[in-house]
């Protein structure tokens, strides 16, 4: 008998501006492999199916257990982690590509700056007077943890953004998970004291009004973060804002 | 004198904590790191961190917390740093909660705490089953706020490839590496601060995330610097086999009441569920009857290797046994251990509801590391402004986080390494910067043939690496060298396979010489770094190998059964203090003890002088020269640890 074998076809791209091309590997089955641990074994012999010897192939990998969001591409057409994408569950070959909504670093890898940028934007982080002894934090119900914690785990993956129709890579959408980091801060008891600044870029161009409700995001969000919920949450707020800017500018 | 800055290496909570707390200072940093910040391994914690806040009126306190710490390292770790760090541990968690980390609540709304490993006490603060990930987002959003507000720099994807050292031998910049366009360049920094985490990867596969190889803290070893502790490796007693990491199976599922077996009957293939209760073999309850499952880390750890290795029991031949929650009901499990077990399942494919668990022991963390330096005051505390705190042996140069080695002795208790991470990179800050205001010369100042020379050196390394045609695969020949440490320095350790292993690793090392650079692109290419990386792990394999071949006793997690000291079963480690105090009056009184005591005592005594020290390894002639050094024990007197 032929010994069973994991087959994978990968999208490969030497660098931002040129062309893609397919490659197809085919190696051993182990049992209990996944998509990363099928990478590193053609890592340590980066021959395709044909018999070519090619560079190995190059993605994002660190913590290998969805919680630092860098493995992130697109396997047989969805978007999510390649570290808990087991081989045994996914239909052969194995098709492996970059997420399409940020630019091929090279093969696998691309460049996510721009949701680092956005987050930015919203000033997703507390507005503290100094990292010095200032006694205990402020107290927080247990309820609100429990939907600020939610919030918080979201690993700045991107699975939002290439799935969400809106964002591409030629515009300035915002997406939903500053939108959601907007809405985490704008809870805290702290936080909320400069909600108004983080309502404004949801305001202008590429903010939450760009957002065409499709509701692709949460579908797509590994850590099943609400984030349809978010943004609803968030649009009530930007128009209380709005409301609250043409009343002031009157006045 | 001309503007200065400092430059950080590695965004996990160490460098990140660092870089805010001397920005604060209106000091510029420029922050480095292989990948962006928010990545870091720090994300892995799952547990939680340490802080005597005694929310549950418990009577705890930063001193039971620093008797803990000190007992839990075996007395090897600085007691004025662990005390220092104790003290600051209310503060730290107060300052994470202010940073809008979403912790655990109490019905009040406080914080609340869980139990961990080595204390009586609810000490350990906890946001979910993703501490490790909320506490590094809140140190990353600080950074970014400062990024925005203009004092801190960013350089993500770049390496760290060595400091660069004046005429003086003072630190006085970094030659970094562009990951994506392949340039090597040099950055001027006054201090240069390596936060650049633990070495799992030395092992190959290990708990650890994919960039932890300890390059950065052994090229300061390289350059120079003194290494500490390196044999001192935790290896958690529950990970979950796999072919790419091996991933933690947090203690709480013992914690559960998750029951640790084998099948009596050495390959024995029969699926678990249809192995009969007499025919399992649950050897932890067998051989501990008062601890049963839940025996400390280092125990645990002992005993499945013992089953497998020389009993021949692990489950289907191989090394790995039952950890089985399967006797209690899908409601319970999903309520107490939901968190742990969705991690289970998700990355087996298999319901740890419906079948049990299979798990081995791993790497999990480095005790030691890079050594550092610090100042004491009186009260045994530390001194927050000495530029001396958490600086390496080449001045100018710092460390802080898993990369250093003083606070964790010989093993690390539970929750108290995110704490040590934080607690140093803020401790160190004002020390920084009053080192970096005092320096003759600001790096600026410095002629720049300083500066081309270390890039020159550096290029022409890479130049040859780019240019290695030889057979070896650089991936192949990490993946023998992690095989081969697995296999001989992991939890028995025994002289002659140690000695055998170094002879190993340096053929290794000639092998290095033979492998091929697999890919020659310039953009983006990461094979010349890692096969540099494979040199440094090499390196450091040899630090702990011979660090553990050296060291002829039993001490915290690096065990040695030639050496156990053989306590006697009876013996209580208060004994010893009557003995202590005695002998600090003058006389000891012989016959108060029983023989049979009194020789452990004295064996206990022996062992210490000799080898209650510090290791040190300096790289000498290519190989690690190891001395040893005195460690602080002025505040909590060494005493026998029990186990049962
Ligand atoms: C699975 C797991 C669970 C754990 N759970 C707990 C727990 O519950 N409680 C607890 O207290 N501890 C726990 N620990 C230990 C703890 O997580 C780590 O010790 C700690 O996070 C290390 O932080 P760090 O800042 O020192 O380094 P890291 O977070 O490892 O960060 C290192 C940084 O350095 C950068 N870097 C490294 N080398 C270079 C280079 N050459 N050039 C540029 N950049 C570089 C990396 O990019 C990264 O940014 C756990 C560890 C593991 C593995
Ligand atoms: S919201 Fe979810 S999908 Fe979007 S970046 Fe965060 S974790 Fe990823």
């Amino acid at each position: 008998m032929a010994e069973k074998t994991i087959t994978i076809q990968i999208k490969r791209q030497d660098s931002r501006d040129s062309s893609s091309y397919w490659q197809t590997f085919e190696i051993p089955y182990k049992p209990n492999s996944n998509v990363i641990s099928c990478l590193m074994d053609i890592r340590r012999n980066p021959v395709t199916k044909e018999g070519k010897q090619v560079p190995p192939v190059i993605w994002e990998c660190n913590c290998l257990e969805e919680v630092c969001g860098a493995c992130t591409m697109v396997i047989n057409g969805r978007v999510r982690q390649s570290c808990s994408a087991l081989i045994d569950t996914l239909a052969q070959p194995v098709r492996l590509q970059p997420m399409s909504k940020f630019p091929v670093v090279r093969d696998l890898a691309v460049d996510r700056s721009r949701m680092f940028e956005n987050l930015k934007k919203v000033k997703a982080w507390m507005q503290v007077d100094g990292y010095h002894d200032l006694g205990p934090g402020a107290k927080v119900p247990e309820t609100n943890q429990g939907i600020a914690y939610k919030l918080s785990e979201c690993m700045t993956c991107g699975c939002c953004m290439e799935a969400c129709p809106q964002f591409s890579l030629n515009n300035n959408f915002i997406g939903a998970a500053p939108i959601s980091q907007a809405r985490l801060f704008n809870m805290n008891p702290v936080g909320k004291f400069i909600a108004e600044q983080r309502l404004q870029p949801l305001m202008e161009a590429g903010g939450i009004g760009d957002c065409g409700n499709a509701q692709n995001c949460v579908e797509a969000c590994p850590k099943s973060i609400p984030l349809t919920e978010s943004i609803a949450e968030m649009s009530k707020q930007v128009s209380v804002q709005m409301f609250k800017n043409i009343f002031q500018k009157r006045s | 004198m001309s503007k200065q800055r400092v430059i950080v290496i590695g965004g996990g909570l160490a460098g990140l904590a660092a870089t805010m707390k001397i920005a604060e200072q209106g000091m510029q940093v420029l922050l480095v790191s292989f990948l962006p910040v928010k990545r870091s391994h720090s994300v892995c914690a799952q547990g939680g961190i340490n802080g005597a806040v005694n929310i549950k009126g418990e009577g705890d306190s930063p001193d039971i917390h620093f008797y803990d710490t000190v007992k839990g390292g075996d007395f090897l770790g600085h007691q004025p740093l662990c005390k220092d760090m104790c003290y600051n541990g209310p503060f730290v968690i107060h300052l994470m909660d202010r940073l809008g980390v979403t912790f655990n609540r109490t019905p009040e709304g406080n914080l609340d705490f869980r139990r961990f490993g080595g204390t009586l006490h609810h000490r350990t603060a906890f946001a979910g089953a993703t501490t490790g990930q909320q506490l590094l987002y809140a140190l990353d959003e600080q950074v970014r706020r400062l990024e925005v507000e203009g004092i801190v720099e960013k350089m993500e994807w770049h390496e760290y490839l060595g400091a660069i050292l004046n005429d003086e031998g003072r630190c006085v910049g970094a030659v970094i590496h562009n990951l994506r366009s392949g340039e090597i360049v040099s950055e001027r920094g006054d201090a240069v601060v390596l936060a650049t985490g633990g070495p799992g990867l030395v092992y190959g596969r290990s708990t650890n995330s994919a960039v932890c190889t300890g390059t950065a803290t052994t090229s300061a070893y390289l350059q120079g610097a003194k290494y500490g502790n390196g044999e001192f490796i935790q290896i958690h007693p529950s990970a979950i086999p796999g072919h790419d990491k091996l991933r933690l199976m947090s203690e709480s599922a013992r914690g559960e009441g998750g029951r640790v077996w084998v099948p009596r009957k050495p390959g024995d293939n029969r699926p678990p569920k249809q192995i009969p209760d007499n025919e399992r073999y649950y050897f932890l309850e067998e051989r501990y009857p008062l601890f049963g499952n839940l025996v400390p880390r280092d125990v645990g750890s002992r005993e499945i290797y013992d089953v497998c290795i020389n009993g021949g029991l692990g489950v289907g031949g191989e090394n790995k046994v039952y950890l089985d929650l399967t006797h209690h009901s899908r409601e319970h499990l999903n309520r107490r251990l939901g968190g742990i077990l969705e991690i289970y399942e998700k990355f087996t494919g298999v319901d740890p509801r419906e079948n049990p668990m299979e798990i081995f022991p791993a790497v999990h963390y480095s005790m030691g590391g890079i050594w550092t330096d610090y100042e004491r005051t009186e009260e045994g505390l530390i001194n927050h402004e000495s530029p001396r705190n958490q600086s390496t042996s080449l001045t100018g140069l710092y460390a802080a986080g898993e990369a250093d080695y003083q606070y964790h002795g010989a093993n690390r208790l539970g929750a108290n390494s995110l704490l040590s991470c934080i607690y140093t990179g803020l401790m160190m800050g004002p020390g920084v910067v009053n080192y970096v205001k005092n320096v003759d010369q600001a790096a600026e100042d410095i002629p720049s043939s300083v500066f081309e020379k270390a890039v020159q050196e550096k290029k022409e390394r890479f130049d040859q690496i780019k240019a290695m045609k030889g057979k070896e695969n650089p991936y192949a020949l990490h993946h023998e060298l992690g095989e081969l440490m697995i296999a001989n320095v992991l939890i028995v350790r025994e002289n002659d396979k140690l000695e055998k292993t170094l002879d190993v690793i340096n053929e290794y090392e000639e092998r290095w010489n033979n492998v091929e650079c697999v890919d020659t692109q310039v953009w983006t290419n990461p094979v010349p770094s890692y096969i540099n990386q494979l040199y440094n792990m090499i390196q450091l394999s040899k630090i702990i190998t011979k660090g553990a071949m050296l060291r002829n006793e039993f001490r915290g997690a690096h065990y040695k059964p030639e050496f156990d000291l053989n306590q006697p079963k009876d013996f209580k480690p208060e004994t010893y203090l009557e003995y202590y105090e005695q002998k600090q009056n003058g006389k000891v009184n012989e016959d108060s003890f029983t023989p049979e005591h009194m020789e452990y005592m004295k064996r206990f005594e022996a062992n210490n002088d000799k080898w209650l020290k510090s290791s040190i390894a300096q790289f000498k002639n290519g190989q690690p020269d190891i001395t040893y050094e005195e460690v602080d024990t002025s505040l909590v007197t060494p005493r026998p640890r029990k186990y049962d």
